[in-house]
């Protein structure tokens, strides 16, 4: 095992406060059941999954409830034994409405047997693994939510040479990542080996940001004496490292290229969540029921890293975290960087959410946006080398062809343009609506395509 | 002097076999078109605006011509275009109606609050795309002009945070229809009157919190509705703009009071 500094130095990048002193001292803290549990039929990426029970049906721990609906979807499990109250449509974190699964608690927190532990996972085959994934529900769990299985089965036209697992959390605020490393080193690395058995890659890199010494102590215990193929590499502290595709251009000076995926190039990455969850999926046979998240933020009178179950509302934790001092003048689901603002706290923890975060009114300032004084900062700041100045004033007049062709896909909505710009345009907000809309007319120019080839 | 009546004779011999040739190639390549296609082209409105599902009036007037598409779908025209179209093709006119816009959701600023402050871009999409929308309906028209911004010509005003379609100006080409994210416009015969003025599909505590004129779902209006010309899709009642409907009396049965009655436009 080796450990050094990524050689490759990343395009643009913004240092933004980080306030990881607020909770990176505080042990994961296992939350007890809220009264009532709301799962979303759509944690991931991807179709929603399909609810398979009734009002007034008995479910264990673990057991299935939604059944994933395409390739790119997940299983959802119960996140604890009780009775299903309810299931109605409501309004996820991310302001899109799915089917939700209310679930009133027993308190017995009793587990289903619906899948067996592997023990003996080395001389497993794959396919057996990645079955096990896929019934576990498995999805990313830094953010975007891509299903587990999805990412560990390449088509065999891309072998895998390389495993990330991502450790870097360059989010400012969040600390959950590195309780998990802290606590649960030996575990990840495990989960670490079983994805890479599952792609035959040889090498494994474990990314962590060089403001996180402990997490690198600790990762380096737990792999021990290892071979040359591993190596722990130290990431600068600098957002966005923790984004995919930089991360991989920082270790192995690979580019993915436009509209690809790691696997192009011969990498998948994992976080460390995903790799823990792996690994209990796999050796204990337990779906994914729940999850760390880092509650945090000035107003809030115990800020934590909480092991909380998929489903609890948001309101339940923060009253777990002592609730708010004052007033609270924004609420985001995620980081401050790529994270959503909240209207009410009435959405619940899914398998992606990494933090919630409450600001203060002295934190949050409401802008007016001026006009682009073409300055350049957020050309500087862009991780993907684009021209967000360009794309937002083509975006705001509302020529998609033209920021199309600036590469408005490539966007990967880090937020370092809208940190740098003086003008406080909404750049990322553009972008989104653009790529929105340039991916609606690919998807219409696909449907024609197919027509006329029918024809 | 030898020299000037040569040039002359080469350059003009140049001169007269060029002009044989182009004429020559005038003839044999000329494209055949349809003198009709140029004189149906004057009398369409020429606003491009694509609402007869062609690429623009060319097109469509091509489209008349060599493949005998019906003349009465130019909406922007209306019965007049039709009218002229009709009796320049030798053709019987169908039936063609006026068309205009309207705007399924009633609810401006005082009867449907919102529920947080958004200051971001100011445009219908990006705002729905923020958290689901700022306003409590979810079905609701979030008054950020995305639809007035398409209008071709500018029949559709932001009245107190509610888009509000002038039905005089409104030509009915149903680009805002297509621009609306919550898909609240429906392109409607105009001399129709008595519309619901909803699209929430929630029930009714739910829409009585979101909205003081918002469909609660109650069925009264679908069941005093002639043949049916007033359906419920689950908790909304819809107007079936198939069916004629001139119930007056629904207006005041209506308990969400979300039926109101136009004026006639024809």
């Amino acid at each position: 095992m080796k450990t050094y500094k990524a050689q490759y130095k990343i395009a643009g990048g913004v240092h933004p406060e980080y306030h990881k002193e607020l909770t990176r001292d505080k042990g994961i803290e296992i939350m007890p059941l809220p009264p009532l549990l709301h799962v979303y039929m759509s944690q991931h990426l991807g179709a929603h999954a399909k609810p398979i029970l009734k009002k007034g049906d008995k479910v264990l721990r673990g057991q299935l409830i939604g059944e994933s609906t395409g390739f790119v979807s997940a299983a959802v499990h119960a996140p604890t034994s009780g009775t299903v109250k309810n299931i109605e449509e409501t309004r996820t974190a991310a302001g899109t409405f799915t089917q939700t699964v209310e679930i009133e608690p027993d308190g017995q927190d009793q587990w289903t047997s619906s899948l067996t532990p592997i023990s003996n996972w080395e001389s497993t085959d794959s396919k057996v693994l990645l079955n096990a994934i896929a019934a576990a529900g498995i999805t990313g769990m830094g953010g975007a939510g891509f299903p587990s299985h999805v990412k560990l089965s390449p088509p065999s036209g891309k072998p895998i040479d390389t495993i990330i697992i991502n450790g870097a959390e360059c989010e400012p605020f969040l600390t959950a990542d590195y309780r998990l490393m802290l606590e649960h080193a030996a575990e990840i690395w495990e989960g670490a080996r079983i994805i890479s058995k599952i792609l035959g890659a040889k090498n494994i890199r474990i990314a962590i940001e060089d403001n996180k010494p402990e997490a690198i102590s600790a990762m380096e215990k737990a792999i021990g004496t290892a071979d040359d193929s591993v190596h722990i590499v130290i990431l600068p502290t600098e957002y966005p490292h923790g984004a995919e595709k930089q991360q991989i251009f920082a270790i192995t000076g690979r580019q993915v290229p436009s509209g690809g995926l790691p696997m192009d190039v011969g990498v998948v990455v994992q976080n460390v969540g995903t790799a823990l969850a792996i690994r209990d999926a796999v050796v204990n046979g337990h779906p994914l029921t729940e999850r760390v998240t880092t509650v945090t933020g000035l107003p809030l009178a115990q800020p934590k890293n909480v092991m909380a179950r998929i489903g609890t509302p948001y309101s339940d934790l923060i009253k777990f975290c002592g609730g708010i001092n004052g007033v609270a003048a924004k609420i985001i689901s995620g980081g401050p960087m790529m994270g959503l603002a909240q209207s009410s706290l009435d959405a619940t923890i899914t398998k992606t959410t990494s933090g919630i975060l409450v600001l203060p009114a002295k934190a949050v300032t409401f802008y007016e946006a001026m006009p682009c004084i073409s300055c350049g900062r957020c050309v500087e700041a862009c991780p993907v080398n684009l021209m967000p100045c360009d794309l937002s004033q083509m975006l705001e007049a509302e020529d998609y062809e033209a920021a199309r062709d600036c590469n408005v896909m490539d966007c990967v909505e880090c937020g370092c343009c809208a940190y740098e710009c003086p003008a406080h345009r909404p750049l990322v907000q553009y972008m989104r609506q653009g790529k929105a809309r340039v991916s609606a007319k690919i998807l219409e120019e696909k449907a024609k395509q197919a027509g006329k080839e029918k024809k | 002097m030898n020299i000037i009546v040569i040039t002359l004779l080469v350059i003009g011999g140049i001169g007269l076999v060029c002009g044989i040739l182009l004429a020559l190639a005038a003839n044999f390549l000329a494209i055949k078109e349809d003198p009709r296609v140029e004189k149906l082209l004057e009398i369409l409105p020429n606003a491009n605006c694509g609402s007869c599902s062609f690429a623009g009036c060319a097109d469509y007037a091509k489209a008349i011509i060599v493949d005998g598409v019906a003349i009465n779908m130019c909406t922007p025209g209306g019965p007049d275009i039709a009218k002229r179209l009709a009796a320049f093709m030798g053709v019987e006119l169908q039936a063609m109606e006026r068309k205009v816009a309207i705007i399924l959701c009633g609810g401006d600023k005082e009867k449907a609050p919102r529920r947080s402050t958004y200051n971001g871009i100011a445009d219908c999409t990006a705002a729905n795309a923020v958290d689901g929308g700022d306003k409590i309906c979810r079905y609701g028209c979030l008054g950020y002009g995305s639809c007035s911004r398409v209008c071709p010509v500018g029949a559709i005003e932001i009245s107190n945070d509610l888009a509000v379609v002038h039905e005089d100006l409104c030509i009915g080409c149903g680009l805002c229809a297509k621009t609306c994210p919550r898909g609240l416009i429906k392109i409607i015969p105009a001399k129709r009157t008595i519309h619901v003025l909803c699209s929430s599909k929630d029930k009714g505590p739910v829409v009585k919190k979101a909205c003081k004129v918002g469909c609660i779902g109650c069925s009264i209006c679908s069941k005093l509705a002639p043949n049916e010309a007033i359906k419920m899709d689950g908790f909304l009642a819809r107007v079936d703009y198939t069916k004629d409907l001139e119930n007056i009396e629904l207006v005041e049965k209506c308990p969400g009071k979300c039926i109101i009655k136009k004026h006639d436009l024809k």
